[in-house]
């Protein structure tokens, strides 16, 4: 019988994956891909809240978050496709300038 | 749904197709028609203000429209109107940065007006889900405008590490955002008062989802330790745009902060005010003390800014109905000194971004002595010396903590006032006292009657809060007639 606990436990290990990935991988790429887990994660956790309480607006809240993941998705790869186009990388050390 | 409960929403509506249309605009004008986007962005933004006067303010009592997910009260106007100001005054900034330095398109002006939307819902929400979209489109928003020199590496830089850490931030705010969900099975911030007011509880499960919150509400503000991208986004992105985000997105941060934290979880506050204080005490020392060492204006007033973050926040940790309109107020008067000292730091870069050391201010007294005088009154608010409106601001935060019983956070507040003093006295100094061969190596003043403009009106708006505050307070007092606030 899988609980909601489950699904819980599940989500707690994505997002602490999703932020250790984003502050520990240098490849734009693979940050956007954890940045993906950590939305997915918070998903996950409001479907299966919404379904024990039996309350809607968790997944009306879910709906949105895809559809903001899309559109950070797509500004993220615009960022990457400049940052390609005048460094030729996507690892997020070699854009490093400013750092006094 | 009524039909009628659309109308205090005219001014969102209004404001999203004004985008819509300089989006397409731009595409068809291209750089030669940059004058007659500005304008008609600037005249979107009045009408937009003249339709929140008209439609958006409240007929008495606070009331909510669109299934309980905005609120019209006075607060909402309060920050709506701030909000417009400083994105009008950006444009006016920008139009002629963009022209200099040959960066053209209306896709700039159409940014500017939908991340002013996303603030609006962020100043009127009342439901999580509201308050999400709103801070989505004005993040989203900003992060392409932090980006919009796209061949400056730097401008692309600060747009990619914005970008992450915001992200990020949305995604623990997110998960906080889903374990008060959990716990408490509702969204709506009435629901959330109403069910902490009848059974307060501690479980682990919504403390830790209030954390979260908080943890995700302070990378917005930009309070330490979340600050690490504000100082990188700030200096990379133009000058223009970094006037917007540090006040802009700032103010509607604050009023979605003092919104949720100040108003829905108000019952909970033994237990998430040792965060806040934690957080503005650090913010406070780490952003002053880090600016002393800054050689780039821009950077010098990253740093500042998130200073200025950490007095507000003093307004927030009192949780008084006084602290609440002293963030209010300190919002107001930081938006214009704000936007008005990154003007001057505007009309002195030209190409090649001279005008971002502290060492280009050199001589300005004598080349320019009104842009000179206009930036030592804006440094004199800026570290709250009268009589300026930047010392009334501070003054009624300080109060607000004190009031609350916090002796110490004001004490901290007063002793970085005094060492932030230092760093803006530099400018002053190479402004006014360096002669000589030095005085000469400093950079010109461009020519652009706009960006002037936003300087004197900053200038103005910072002395008569300074000097009469009497109607400002009435104004920032009658914002705390808001649903859910205290």
């Amino acid at each position: 019988m899988i609980t909601a606990t489950h699904y819980l436990a599940l989500s707690l290990v994505m997002f602490t994956l999703g932020l250790i990935g984003v502050m520990v991988r240098r490849n734009f790429i693979t940050v956007l891909m954890s940045l993906e887990l950590i939305f997915n994660a918070v998903n996950l956790n409001l479907i299966a809240f919404s379904f024990r309480l039996g309350d809607l607006s968790g997944q009306i809240l879910a709906i949105f978050v895809i559809t903001v993941a899309a559109a950070e998705a797509a500004i993220g790869l615009g960022l990457i496709i400049a940052l390609t186009r005048l460094k030729d990388t996507v690892i997020l050390d070699d854009a490093n300038e400013m750092r006094s | 749904m009524p039909l009628e409960q659309f109308v205090p929403f005219i001014p969102e509506i209004f404001l999203a197709i004004a985008s819509f249309v300089l989006l397409v605009g731009g595409i068809g004008l291209g750089r030669r028609g940059m004058r007659p986007l500005a304008l008609g962005a600037v005249g979107s933004l009045v009408v937009t203000g003249i339709l929140v006067w008209l439609f958006g303010r409240p007929a008495g009592e606070p009331e909510v429209i669109l299934g309980g997910m905005l609120a019209i009260d006075t607060f909402a106007v309060f920050f709506k109107l701030l909000v417009l100001a400083s994105a009008i005054l950006t444009i006016m900034l920008a139009t002629g940065f963009l022209e200099r330095f040959r960066y053209g398109g209306g896709e700039f002006f159409a940014l500017i007006l939908t991340a002013t939307l996303g603030m609006f819902v962020m100043a009127s929400g009342v439901n999580l889900v509201s308050l999400y979209v709103g801070l989505e489109l004005m993040a989203l928003s900003s992060y392409v405008l932090v980006g919009y020199c796209k061949l400056e590496v730097k401008s692309n830089e600060g747009a990619v590490k914005y970008f992450v850490l915001g992200a990020m931030s949305s995604g623990i705010l997110l998960y906080g955002i889903s374990l008060v969900y959990g716990s408490l099975g509702t969204l709506d911030l009435m629901e959330i008062k109403t069910a902490l007011v009848a059974a307060p509880q501690d479980n682990l499960v919504l403390m830790l989802g209030i954390v979260l919150m908080a943890f995700g509400m302070l990378f917005k503000v930009a309070a330490v330790p979340f600050h690490v991208w504000s100082p990188d986004a700030y200096e990379g992105a133009p000058t223009p745009v970094t006037a917007f985000i540090s006040v802009a997105p700032k103010a509607a941060a604050f009023a979605m902060f003092l919104r949720i934290f100040a108003g829905a979880f108000s019952p909970e506050i033994d237990h998430w005010r040792s965060v806040i204080w934690l957080a503005a005490a650090m913010t406070m020392i780490f952003g002053n003390i880090a600016a002393l060492s800054q050689d780039n204006v821009k950077r010098m007033l990253a740093y500042s800014s998130i200073a200025h973050a950490g007095y507000a926040l003093m307004g927030v940790v009192a949780g008084t109905a006084y602290g609440t309109w002293s963030v209010l107020m300190y919002m107001l008067v930081y938006t214009f000194m704000n936007i008005g000292a990154f003007g001057l730091v505007v009309l002195l870069e030209t190409r090649g971004y001279a005008g971002e050391t502290v060492k280009d201010w050199a001589g300005l007294s004598k080349k320019a002595p009104a842009a000179a005088a206009g930036m030592l009154i804006l440094l004199l608010a800026l570290a709250g010396i009268p009589p300026t409106g930047g010392f009334m601001s501070k003054l009624y935060v300080f109060a607000a903590a004190i009031n609350a019983g916090y002796i110490w956070l004001a004490v901290i507040g007063v002793l970085m006032s005094a060492v932030s003093l230092y760093y803006y006295f530099r400018i002053v100094v190479q402004m006014y006292l360096v002669e000589g061969e030095e005085a000469e190596s400093g950079a010109e003043l461009v020519r652009d009657r706009w960006a002037e403009g936003v300087v004197l009106v900053s200038v103005l708006v910072v002395m008569a809060i300074g000097v009469y505050p009497a109607p400002f307070v009435g104004w920032a007092q009658g914002g705390l007639n808001a649903l859910g606030l205290m």
